[in-house]
C-alpha cells in the first residue's frame, strides 16, 4: 500500500539528482513523456531504479507487516463468516506483499536483501501499521480506511511508468475493493447494533481517521524529490489531491453510519465543492516515521521472531530439495 | 540475518480451458512441486485458472534487448505480409 517511500527525508543523499541534459536521460525522459512503460532489461537513471526499488519494498513490507494488526483479532473474530473473511483478507496482505517483492527483483535486488532491509529497519514501512488494534471495531476501521485510502494512493499507480510495478498493483487494486468493503460492512454493523457497540464503532474512528490521513504523506510544500518522481511518471497525483479526494469520498460514508470525524474544523465548501479540514499533527507522524510510534517496537520484534522461526524450515526445504535432486541423479545414472 | 535465497520461479496461468498459459509473475520456492503450490496460493485466489505452469526463471532464455532493433524493427517496412496490402476490385466477392 502507499507512496510513502517517495517520500525522501531531508538530508538523505541515497538517491541522487540526475543531470537532466544528458542524451541518455533525455531519451529516457521522453519514452516517458510518451506513456511508453519501462521494463527490467531498458536502460534506465539510477536514481529511478534506486526510488523504485526503494518504493516498492516499502510497499511490500507495508502489506506483510499490515497483517499483524489484523492478524491479532482472527482467532477473536465475532462469527465464523467474520473469521473465514478476515482470513482471506490477510491472506490477500501476504499476496499482495509477494506480487511486489517480485516487482522489487526485477531491478536487481534479491528476495534476501529486501527482507534484511526490513528486518534490519533500514527499510520502512507505512506508518499505519504502527497503531494498535484493541477491539473488533478496529478490524472496521482499518478495512474501510486504510484500506480506503490505500485503493486511492494504489489506483494512480496503475499507471506508473515501471511495467513490473504497474502490472502488480492492477492485480492488488482488483483484490482491495473486497478490502474495503468487508470493513465497511463491520462498521454498518457496529453503528446500527447496541449503543456500546455504537460507541465502539465511534471509537474505533476517533483513532484511525488521522492516522489515516497521514497515509498521504506530508504536505506537498514539504515534499522533497516530488517533482522528479512526477516526471518520471512514478507518482502521478500529489500527495494533498490524494488526501483532499479521500476525505470528499469519505466524510459522507462516516455521515451515513451516524458516526462523528473527530475534526471539529471539519465542513462543507460550497463553492470548491471540497470539505475542509484541520491541520495534520505532523509531530505524531515523524514520530511514528521515526519509530516512536505505539506499536512501531512491538511489530518488528514480531516480524523478527515470524523469520528467526521459520529459518529451519527454509533450510530443511532446501537441504530435503538437494537431496532428493542427489537421490533422482543417482537412480538415473544407475538405470544406464 | 541474510541467507540464500530459494530459486526463483516463473509462473503462467491457464485461465480458462481453450486459452493458452499466460505468464503473470514469479514465487521463490524450494523445489518444483513448491513452486506449482505457492503459485496457486499467490496468483489462483480468485479461481483465476484451470492450469499453473512454474518454469526455473533461470532456464528462460530471452532475446537480448540490444538486439531488439535488428531483431524485429526489420519487419516494420514488409506490409505486403499483410492482407490488407493489396487491392482487391470491389466486385471480386469472398476474397
Amino acid at each position: 500500500m502507499y507512496t510513502q517511500g517517495l517520500n525522501i527525508e531531508a538530508g538523505d543523499k541515497s538517491i541522487p539528482l540526475e543531470d537532466r541534459n544528458s542524451a541518455l536521460m533525455q531519451r529516457f525522459q521522453s519514452r516517458i513523456d510518451a506513456e511508453e512503460k519501462v521494463e527490467p532489461t531498458d536502460w534506465m537513471p539510477e536514481g529511478y531504479r534506486k526510488t523504485l526499488i526503494r518504493q516498492i519494498s516499502q510497499h511490500a513490507h507495508s502489506e506483510i507487516v499490515g497483517m499483524l494488526p489484523e492478524g491479532n483479532w482472527i482467532t477473536r473474530a465475532p462469527s465464523l463468516r467474520r473469521k473465514m473473511i478476515l482470513l482471506a483478507k490477510v491472506q490477500d496482505e501476504g499476496g499482495h506483499g509477494l506480487y511486489l517483492y517480485s516487482a522489487a527483483e526485477t531491478l536487481g535486488i534479491s528476495r534476501a536483501e529486501l527482507i534484511d532491509q526490513l528486518l534490519t529497519g533500514k527499510a520502512k514501512y507505512s506508518s499505519i501499521f504502527n497503531y494498535p488494534t484493541p477491539t473488533w471495531a478496529d478490524v472496521g476501521a482499518i478495512g474501510w480506511l486504510v484500506d480506503g485510502a490505500a485503493i486511492m494512493n494504489q489506483v494512480p499507480l496503475c499507471r506508473c511508468s515501471y511495467g513490473p510495478y504497474a502490472r502488480a498493483m492492477i492485480r492488488v487494486c482488483k483484490e482491495e475493493s473486497f478490502h474495503q468493503r468487508q470493513g465497511y460492512e463491520i462498521m454498518i454493523a457496529l453503528s446500527q447494533g447496541t449503543a456500546e457497540q455504537k460507541r465502539m464503532a465511534q471509537e474505533a474512528l476517533n483513532r484511525w481517521w488521522w492516522p489515516s490521513l497521514m497515509m498521504f504523506g506530508p504536505s506537498d510544500a514539504a515534499s522533497l524529490h516530488s517533482s522528479q518522481n512526477m516526471a518520471w511518471k512514478i507518482k502521478r497525483v500529489s500527495n494533498d489531491e490524494l488526501r483532499q479526494k479521500f476525505v470528499d469520498v469519505t466524510v459522507p460514508q462516516a455521515e451515513f453510519l451516524g458516526l462523528t470525524v473527530p475534526d471539529p474544523d471539519l465542513r462543507w465548501n460550497g463553492e470548491t465543492g471540497h470539505y475542509e479540514f484541520g491541520e495534520i499533527d505532523w509531530t505524531e507522524f515523524n514520530q511514528v516515521l521515526a519509530g516512536n510510534g505505539p506499536c512501531n517496537r512491538d511489530r518488528m520484534k514480531k516480524r523478527r521472531k515470524a523469520h528467526d522461526d521459520g529459518a529451519w524450515v527454509r533450510e530443511a526445504a532446501l537441504a530435503h530439495a538437494e537431496k532428493r535432486r542427489a537421490r533422482q541423479a543417482m537412480t538415473a545414472a544407475a538405470a544406464e | 540475518m541474510s541467507q540464500r535465497d530459494w530459486p526463483l520461479y516463473e509462473v503462467f496461468v491457464r485461465a480458462r480451458n481453450g486459452m493458452s498459459h499466460r505468464h503473470v509473475g514469479s514465487v521463490h520456492a524450494a523445489d518444483p512441486a513448491m513452486a506449482v503450490e505457492m503459485a496457486r496460493d499467490v496468483y489462483t485466489r480468485r479461481s483465476e485458472g484451470v492450469s499453473l505452469w512454474v518454469v526455473p526463471s533461470a532456464a528462460i532464455i530471452a532475446s537480448d534487448p540490444r538486439d531488439k532493433d535488428v531483431m524485429f524493427e526489420t519487419m516494420g517496412d514488409k506490409i505486403y505480409r499483410h492482407p490488407t496490402f493489396y487491392d482487391i476490385p470491389a466486385d471480386v466477392k469472398n476474397i
